[in-house]
């Protein structure tokens, strides 16, 4: 294609959407709504991930001695622990420090509560394993589970999988919405530039007459689509910007800012970005190859 | 310049149009192509211009073998041709201006070549002071003066054109016409078809006469001879 005709191909092809009115509003709309969903489902799985990922790396295993185990024994076990392939700490909290720890959660009020019991039985000593990798926490804590000494191992894991359970649902499902609603816009942007082609078939029949090249002919339809697409694009792109500032400013200092953090704007939009236009010309870029394949054998 | 060698054709819905037509036409000549409605006229016409391809037989046009010709190639082809309809094919929106720089503006010609050549050929055709004006505003000889402009404005080695004076009256039909043999007067072969036995039996040229699919007549000088 040559540097000059460029210019033209985009004229014809913005006139021919203007042109097109309604069936061009309604294109516009459905790219939009699917991008919106779309871009909605990322932003949530995006910072989902974000999420996870904090909160496995915040995960421990607790792992509870039997009650008769000493101080002394303890320290063999978390010797023991600490061997373990994936581990990266291993702290002991021993019978008195795990007596002051329930003393401190306590709090004043309730402090008295404890006066009286041996500080050496009540609690049993406790090992606080952190993994190198969050994704081993399941494999050493079965290890764990196996030693001698050991009674109860805590681990993380059934809260997490259900969490990635969850987020996995939220994600599928976005998913089959959105590829319905890509085949339907899709539909919709195929019927409006056949819909152009009918409207232009005398310039076209001229332009075949006179020695127009195929790709002459087809771009002016391409750059129609492609535009559909992209204006389709912009509305749910903007509107996601602005809710995520939102959302973000609110949410960042708060509490729940703590235990889930969200993924920073900037970085996250301009993913985003490259994401839903990149996505709304293809669906728009398609939607013409359609129309011309069926309705242009030049 | 034009050649055709054992051409036959039929459409998909059983029709024989042609039946084994054989033909040469130089490059300058002027040739009417006659002949009863339905006799294969318009499809031997279409068959130069790769409207329609022969089912067999081999067609030359400008060096082109057409039934060889690449689909890619047929704009190539065509950019050599200019053609002519009875319906004038102008569009509506468009200036006299436009319509003819579209030939142009369409292969990619550059402005300031369309620039230069489309008042030229408005001129040629003696509508420079009427550049401007929509075809609606124009009356039926102007309007297919505007077409052949737009033929010719490409400078192309044919012009073919499909009854032309179809839809003009008499004095119309004349000063297209003359038009013609302006234009057959500067080199360029002109392939006409036609059912105006007043213009073929005064303006005398070579005639081709195609019945039921086949060359019936081919005469320099020739006559119309049908009653139509």
């Amino acid at each position: 294609m040559r540097i000059s005709s460029i210019g033209r191909h985009l004229r014809e092809g913005s006139k021919s959407l203007i042109r097109n009115g309604w069936m061009s509003f309604a294109s516009i709309s459905a790219v939009a709504v699917t991008l919106l969903i779309l871009g909605s489902t990322l932003v949530l799985a995006m910072n989902a991930q974000q999420m996870s990922n904090y909160v496995s790396g915040q995960l421990e295993i607790s792992v509870f001695l039997k009650p008769q185990v000493s101080d002394s024994e303890g320290a063999q076990t978390a010797a023991a622990v600490k061997q373990i392939h994936g581990v990266e700490s291993v702290q002991l909290v021993t019978h008195e420090e795990g007596f002051k720890q329930l003393q401190d959660s306590l709090g004043s009020q309730y402090k008295n509560v404890l006066d009286g019991l041996p500080k050496n039985q009540t609690i049993p000593v406790k090992l606080v394993v952190k993994a190198q990798d969050p994704r081993q926490t399941v494999a050493i804590s079965n290890k764990i589970q196996g030693m001698r000494n050991v009674d109860t191992v805590l681990d993380g894991k059934s809260y997490v999988d259900k969490f990635y359970r969850f987020m996995d649902t939220v994600r599928n499902i976005g998913l089959v919405f959105v590829v319905a609603l890509i085949l339907m816009a899709m539909f919709l942007i195929s019927n409006t530039i056949k819909i152009a082609i009918f409207n232009r078939r005398r310039e076209i029949e001229i332009m075949k007459l006179v020695g127009a090249t195929n790709w002459f002919i087809r771009w002016p339809f391409l750059v129609e689509g492609m535009l559909i697409g992209a204006i389709g694009a912009v509305v749910p792109f903007a509107a996601i910007w602005v809710v995520y500032r939102q959302i973000f400013s609110h949410l960042n200092g708060s509490f729940i800012a703590l235990t889930f953090p969200l993924l920073q704007p900037g970085a996250l939009l301009g993913k985003l970005a490259v994401i839903m236009f990149g996505i709304g010309l293809l669906i728009g870029l398609w939607g013409g190859i359609m129309s011309i394949r069926k309705f242009l054998r030049v | 310049m034009i050649e055709m060698q054992d051409v036959w054709k039929q459409y998909p819905n059983g029709t024989m149009a042609l039946s084994g037509i054989t033909i040469n036409i130089k490059k300058g000549e002027f040739v009417y192509v006659v002949g009863p409605s339905g006799a294969g006229k318009s499809t031997f016409i279409k068959l130069m211009y790769r409207e329609e391809r022969p089912t067999k037989g081999q067609i030359f046009v400008n060096g082109f073998n057409i039934e060889r010709l690449r689909h890619r190639k047929i704009p190539l082809l065509r950019r050599h041709i200019g053609v002519v309809f009875q319906d004038f094919k102008l569009l509506p929106k468009l200036t006299a201006y436009e319509n003819v720089a579209f030939a142009l503006e369409v292969i990619g010609a550059p402005q300031r070549h369309i620039r230069r050549r489309v008042p030229e050929a408005l001129a040629w055709v003696g509508l420079e002071d009427k550049a401007d004006v929509l075809p609606t505003q124009l009356s039926g000889g102007e309007q297919q003066r505007v077409a052949v402009a737009r033929a010719l404005v490409n400078n192309p080695s044919v012009i073919i054109a499909d009854e032309p004076t179809g839809n003009l009256d008499p004095d119309t039909s004349w000063g297209i016409m003359k038009l013609f043999q302006r234009i057959n007067d500067r080199g360029t072969t002109v392939v006409m078809a036609t059912h105006n036995r007043d213009i073929v039996n005064t303006m005398r040229k070579r005639v081709i006469a195609i019945e039921e699919g086949r060359i019936a007549r081919d005469e320099q000088k020739g006559l119309y001879e049908y009653e139509d």
